[in-house]
């Protein structure tokens, strides 16, 4: 036992800098009641980076080095991975998960490591003039809020002033991020919101169907996630809820929150800020280079799902900002800072992303010193049961920026003067 | 031969009664203290603080506080998390209102206001025992966590109810918030614990510990020899809370600097801290130091091992890791059922009859 301690501890430091890669920790989970949804998105993530490596050698020739740890969704799994993992030179965090997010935002920033939560974390982070080194592009929850709305207005004429709406949520700093914005939207379209909090995990939530039952909102709205989404359907269709009226943030429209409830499901709708399937050329490469060269991360049986290719989107927007890092230094190794400014001046175009085997894959956006956000941009994806896919219905549609603005300057200034932040770009 | 009273002679009734009898047990408890106060602090790095240090000596407080309930007392009790939780919001809600006041004397407020609400949910203890009570102090774990994520007020109206310790420093060296040094913090936790530690010796061993002792024992009988079950119970349950507000502040303020009630605080901590004192030992200072450290540096001396040394896949890892600490707590509790106190009460046994055993 005590050689074993030894050992590891050992192990641990001498494991410290190993500077020559560009490391990207995975704080992954793979256990627990959210792993459902962690397993994919991990996937993703470390097959891109290991496509990378295989057929390109890495990022401008520099390998890459992905440190998985697992957090099992807990924040203080979390702060351990994280101390565990930025002696090794870590580059980014993408903890996919808002309440880890939430701890590593102080942290990260006194540290000088950039944070990238995608759709996730700290919504006013998009004001990049007070999170230097907190990104989340391409869009964030209050978007996913008002492009819900949005959708709900098109597919009304434009009046939603009678109808009742109601949003069921994960009982957490991530369920309770859209409120906010709702509420606002509300005084503005003249909607009435019901809020219905579901503890986490969120197996038990008859009482809050039993509500939806006896109130009967035209739409439900919803942000879960792990195993609240396929609690959550099972339950909408016990109740006989019309399914085209229960629209779910981009984190509840996975195929594992579907596929429990069966062909009942069909027509269930998820937001999402990138395209989704399998049908582009970048998987005829993963499965040349990865899957068929036995390097998938996990069972390897993930590939095409929503949250794969959510994870995928992911590394590539990592590795495409510590790209254009390396053109702006002109240099292959990176470091934090580095890293930073290159996220900060990341462009993705239509033909970049086709070049990487992604035509069309997600919207264009420019991220700057005053947006860390995107453009906001999000679509509507159905689910179709029968073919058991997910097709976007919408185009790309933007969020109400005149609603969603104001709160953003508001939450990130109070954040500000907490911290005795001076705004600024420099 | 070192391990004896022979030749230490006492010449006082202070001495007589002092903690630590033997002088080897004596010596090696100053070396100890010089060691966690003047070594550790210059060696110790953000991972070892963080990932072990800090979470040690937190959850360590907590079960002290819980083992003066249920090793001393005997009230069984399963609201530890909510109790954290009221240490956390009160420092929280402190902090923020009283910048400046020193963040040392936030804690200890913190530590009052949870003995306060632990009396009030202690008052159902003089009139119902053993699972009841456990139910009585679950509905007080779970009525705390709704209450915090219910009222606005206790997270100043943040839009997602998490709340986050601004910075703040004793004699100008920062403890919390962001910008903090792995041996600020760690020396900080550290002297809460070692005054637990100390405080909590020396009520259990006075009339106020024999008690408290009395109660759990027998409560008629106590009754009967002149003991108040009203004082003494209701003394219990304010130490333990106070010290298991300690541990809640230290927790949300210096070790996670932003928690969400839920999370942080649910039944599972109430079960985690439970354990540590099972596993500990029962009624036993000591215990709860080690059944502390068992089930905070086991696991991630596991999940090292196996990820780090060994390369293993961390799904794997991490439900290996379940198993074979809860295989460990069962082999443990039927090797010895009064916990690793008592494992080492005998091994200290053993030590000063050697090497002539009877």
């Amino acid at each position: 036992m005590k050689r074993l301690f030894a050992s590891a501890v050992v192990a641990t430091l001498v494991a410290g800098p190993a500077m020559a890669d560009l490391v990207f920790p995975d704080l992954s989970y793979r256990t627990g009641p959210y792993a459902a949804n962690g397993i994919p998105f991990s996937d993703g993530y470390q097959d891109y980076m290991t496509l990378l490596n295989e057929r390109d050698g890495g990022i401008g020739g520099e390998p890459i080095k992905v440190i998985e740890c697992e957090t099992g969704y807990n924040t203080e799994k979390g702060v351990e991975c994280y101390e565990a993992t930025k002696g090794e030179g870590a580059l980014l965090y993408q903890p996919l998960s808002t309440g880890i997010t939430y701890q590593l935002i102080p942290k990260a920033t006194a540290d000088g490591i950039p944070v990238h939560s995608m759709g996730y974390g700290r919504t006013s982070a998009k004001n990049g003039e007070v999170f230097h080194n907190i990104f989340n592009y391409p869009a964030n929850y209050w978007d996913g809020a008002s492009h819900a709305i949005t959708e709900i207005l098109n597919e009304n004429e434009g009046d939603i002033s009678n109808l009742k709406i109601a949003l069921v949520y994960h009982n957490s700093a991530y369920g309770k991020e859209p409120i906010r914005t709702l509420e606002e939207l509300s005084k503005k379209h003249g909607y009435t919101l019901t809020l219905l909090p579901v503890d986490s995990p969120g197996q038990e939530q008859k009482s809050q169907w039993l509500q939806i039952r006896r109130e009967k909102p035209d739409y439900v709205i919803m942000w879960g996630w792990g195993v609240m989404n396929q609690v959550a359907i099972q339950e909408a269709v016990n109740i006989r809820y019309p399914m085209d009226h229960f629209i779910g943030i981009w984190w509840s429209g996975s195929e594992n929150d579907v596929l429990p409830a069966g062909e009942a499901a069909d027509g269930y709708k998820a937001l999402t800020f990138h395209n989704l399937g399998s049908d582009y050329p970048v998987y005829d490469d993963l499965k040349k280079y990865v899957v068929d060269a036995g390097k998938a991360a996990g069972a390897g049986d993930q590939l095409g799902t929503a949250l794969y290719d959510r994870g995928m989107y992911a590394a590539m927007l990592a590795t495409e900002a510590a790209r254009t890092a390396q053109t702006m230094y002109d240099t292959k190794t990176l470091t934090p800072m580095q890293m930073r400014d290159g996220m900060e001046n990341l462009e993705m175009t239509e033909a970049k992303m086709a070049a990487l085997g992604l035509p069309n894959f997600g919207p264009e956006f420019k991220v700057s010193c005053a947006n860390h956000g995107g453009d906001g941009l999000g679509a509507v994806a159905q689910w179709d049961a029968k073919a058991k896919t997910w097709s976007l219905i919408t185009d790309y549609f933007p969020a109400d920026d005149e609603v969603l603005n104001p709160l953003i300057i508001e939450d990130s200034t109070a954040f500000a003067q907490e911290n005795n932040i001076t705004p600024g770009c420099n | 031969m070192l391990y004896r009273e022979a030749g230490d002679f006492k010449t006082s009734y202070e001495d007589d009664s002092q903690t630590f009898p033997i002088r080897f047990d004596r010596l090696a408890f100053y070396a100890a203290l010089v060691v966690a106060f003047g070594i550790v602090p210059f060696v110790i790095n953000d991972y070892w603080a963080n990932a072990v240090a800090l979470p040690f000596l937190i959850y360590a407080i907590a079960a002290i506080g819980l083992n003066i309930l249920v090793g001393f007392c005997g009230q069984v009790s399963l609201g530890t998390g909510g109790f954290m939780a009221v240490g956390a919001y009160a420092t929280y809600k402190l902090m923020t209102a009283f910048p400046e006041v020193n963040i040392f004397f936030h804690v200890l407020i913190a530590g009052g206001i949870t003995a306060f609400v632990g009396v009030l949910f202690g008052l159902p203890s003089l009139r119902i025992k053993g699972f009841y009570l456990a139910v009585a102090t679950l509905a007080a774990q779970f009525f705390l966590v709704w209450l915090f994520n219910r009222v606005p007020w206790f997270y100043n109206y943040s839009a997602s109810g998490q709340i986050s310790a601004p910075e703040r420093t004793v004699v100008g060296v920062p403890v919390t918030g962001p910008h903090t040094e792995a041996w600020a913090t760690y020396l900080f936790c550290l002297v809460f614990l070692a005054g637990s530690a100390l405080i909590a010796r020396n009520l259990t061993r006075g009339a106020t510990g024999r008690k408290w002792m009395a109660i759990r024992d027998m409560d008629i009988a106590a009754e009967i020899i002149g003991v108040n079950p009203l004082r003494a119970k209701l003394s219990a349950f304010a130490v333990s809370s106070f010290f298991i507000g300690i541990a809640g502040a230290l927790f949300f303020s210096v070790y996670l600097g932003a928690v969400e009630v839920g999370e942080a605080f649910g039944i599972n901590k109430s079960f985690l801290v439970l354990f540590m004192v099972i596993i500990g030992g029962l009624g036993r200072i000591f215990g709860s130091l080690a059944g502390a450290a068992f089930l905070v540096l086991l696991p991630v001396l596991l999940k090292n091992t196996l990820v780090g040394t060994l390369g293993w896949p961390t799904d794997l890892a991490a439900h290996l890791e379940i198993m074979i600490v809860g295989a460990l707590i069962i082999v443990f509790l039927v090797a010895e059922p009064h916990g690793l106190a008592q494992l080492w009460r005998l091994t200290k046994e053993k030590l000063r009859l050697w090497p002539f055993p009877h």
